[in-house]
């Protein structure tokens, strides 16, 4: 065998492949590529998920307490079961939280009625139940505000005529939606009081158009998400049963 | 006469090929146009399994485990591809909730992600959340705009990586939004947030002049236009005052875009920015082609979206 020709193609290949020719960029093609069940399933990637899943879907269904009925956030004008459930949840679950931190009370709650993305059904509620009704990440916050400020946030109720949910104020409107009376404790709201807000992160920042929890100059933030308080509140309740009250109404008159 | 050349061309690059790859593989460069596939997603949110037939927005769509065997599919037809996500991994199922971000990252590392940028999401369980999840990921966090030095993030996140690919540099640098007023203090820390514009800037420099990439990408999470903030900083904004940079790819505003946008840059040339929606719904695909023959670029760079 003649290995001349060989080593003289080697000689050329070692020159010409080291001279790195410069690469310019001719065609660019773009295109998104929707990923849809006529794909196949990588079954290694399936199989590696399925643990996962079993447990999430095992510990989602897992029973932590039971319904007497359903509950949706349509039944009910001015206030609500479910609605009236989520507020006090917020602080039954908060002010523990609040309390052990500043000393003070959570003096009201106010969430908002969209805020609700569920019904409870009768029967038995799982943590999937609190995903369902709480799917965002919202946690629970208290803003010191002032009376004038809560009494903007009546008038903003008032105007609103829904049901967003709130616990431990009370609101009574005449036929018209104008205020007869509003209470915290049982007592008539002080324009120079500070009021301790418990809400939500999105309300506090002016979702829903609710601006009264501006100015602002201090905020407690729980690091309590609002679902997380909802799954501890059924685990220390084996059984729920909220009703519509007269904490938001209106007269005939 | 032609095809006899072009018949003899070939085998003597067969020939060429062989013989180098024998003896000294580095050098088997065979003297034909070279192709680079760049693959993402943004915006995933935890969505692991499809969503399902029932779902009202995106019924069947979805699923990592597909997303697998797309990948592969790309893979096994051009081994030089490159497959990224701007960011926004976290947060968004039960399995974020249950697991941290631990399932989201081991399953990028299966599917051999190569980098992601930080969404905002990403610190949804603290900055120290997303720190005790890096074992998990075998790729790597790119962001040139956030400075992590005094936090617990500090070396872990690289402001950008140069892949090299079929003897190709391709730089990847990346970008995330303000913190500010979208993430609770609390959660990012001492993270610095620098301008993306002006970072954007200085990486594409970095990448072209000195570490002399043939593709630069930004990986960015800034998001792609805010049409009621038009000068808050966007894609589209970084794309225009910016040079060198080749793909923008984004994420953030959860974009679903009818193809790729072409825009000019600081330079009147023409960047890619594509994203790709949300929840591993799509894949993006771009296919860069490249040439020894410069004639071949004497009118510009074709661009097919």
């Amino acid at each position: 065998m003649n290995f001349k020709p060989l080593f003289a193609l080697f000689l050329i290949a070692f020159i010409f492949s080291c001279k790195q020719e410069k690469q310019h960029l001719t065609r660019i093609e773009g295109k998104q590529i929707a990923v849809t069940d006529s794909l196949e399933t990588d079954p290694e990637i399936e199989a590696f998920i399925k643990p996962y899943r079993d447990h999430v879907n095992k510990n989602m269904d897992s029973v932590i307490s039971y319904a007497m009925h359903t509950y949706s956030k349509t039944d009910g004008e001015l206030n609500t079961a479910i609605g009236n459930l989520f507020a006090d949840v917020m602080f039954e679950q908060g002010n523990p939280i609040f309390k052990k931190r500043t000393g003070k009370d959570i003096d009201m709650v106010l969430a908002n009625h969209g805020g609700i993305r569920a019904i409870i059904s009768e029967g038995n509620i799982t943590t999937r139940t609190a995903y369902e009704i709480m799917p965002f990440e919202n946690s629970i916050v208290v803003a010191p505000i002032k009376g004038s400020q809560v009494n903007q946030m009546i008038a903003y109720l008032l105007n609103a005529k829904r049901a967003h949910p709130i616990s431990k104020l009370h609101i009574v409107a005449d036929k018209n939606y104008q205020l007869v009376e509003a209470t915290i404790n049982n007592k008539p709201i002080d324009t120079s009081k500070i009021y301790y807000v418990a809400t939500n992160d999105y309300l506090y920042n002016g979702g829903d158009g609710m601006t009264f929890f501006q100015p602002s100059d201090s905020l407690y933030i729980l690091n309590y998400k609002i679902r997380n308080a909802f799954i501890d509140y059924f685990k220390n309740h084996d059984t729920i049963n909220p009703v519509i009250d007269n904490r938001f109404i209106k007269l005939d008159h | 006469m032609k095809r006899r050349d072009f018949i003899q061309q070939t085998t003597a690059a067969t020939a060429l090929v062989t013989i180098g790859g024998l003896t000294l593989p580095s050098f088997s460069s065979a003297p034909k146009g070279k192709h680079i596939t760049i693959l993402h997603t943004n915006d995933v949110h935890s969505h692991i399994d499809p969503f399902g037939p029932e779902d009202g927005r995106n019924p069947n769509k979805g699923g990592v485990a597909r997303r697998a065997s797309l990948v592969q599919a790309i893979r096994n037809e051009n081994p030089n591809t490159l497959l990224l996500d701007a960011g926004d991994i976290f947060q968004g199922t039960p399995y974020f909730n249950y697991y941290g971000g631990e399932l989201e990252f081991k399953l990028m590392s299966k599917l051999k992600y190569d980098a992601a940028t930080i969404g905002n999401h990403d610190f949804d369980n603290g900055i120290d959340g997303l720190y005790a999840q890096l074992p998990h990921a075998k790729f790597d966090f790119l962001s040139a705009n956030y400075n992590f030095s005094n936090t617990i993030l500090d070396t872990h996140v690289k402001p950008y990586k140069v892949f090299i690919k079929e003897g190709l540099k391709i730089g990847v640098f990346g970008v995330g939004i303000q913190l500010d007023g979208l993430v609770l203090k609390d959660l990012y820390k001492e993270t610095d947030y620098l301008n993306p514009i002006e970072i954007a800037q200085d990486m594409s420099r970095i990448l072209k002049e000195e570490e002399h990439c043939d593709l630069v990408i930004c990986l960015s999470h800034i998001g792609y236009k805010y049409s009621n903030n038009p000068n808050k900083p966007s894609d589209l904004i970084l794309a225009e005052k910016t040079k060198n940079i080749d793909l923008i790819i984004g994420g953030h505003t959860h974009t679903f875009l009818p193809k790729p946008t072409v825009t000019k840059n600081a330079e009147a040339k023409n960047v890619l920015v594509n994203q790709v929606g949300c929840y591993g719904i799509n894949l993006g695909r771009i296919d860069f082609y490249f040439d020894t023959d410069k004639n071949k670029t004497a009118n510009g760079t074709s661009i097919i979206v």
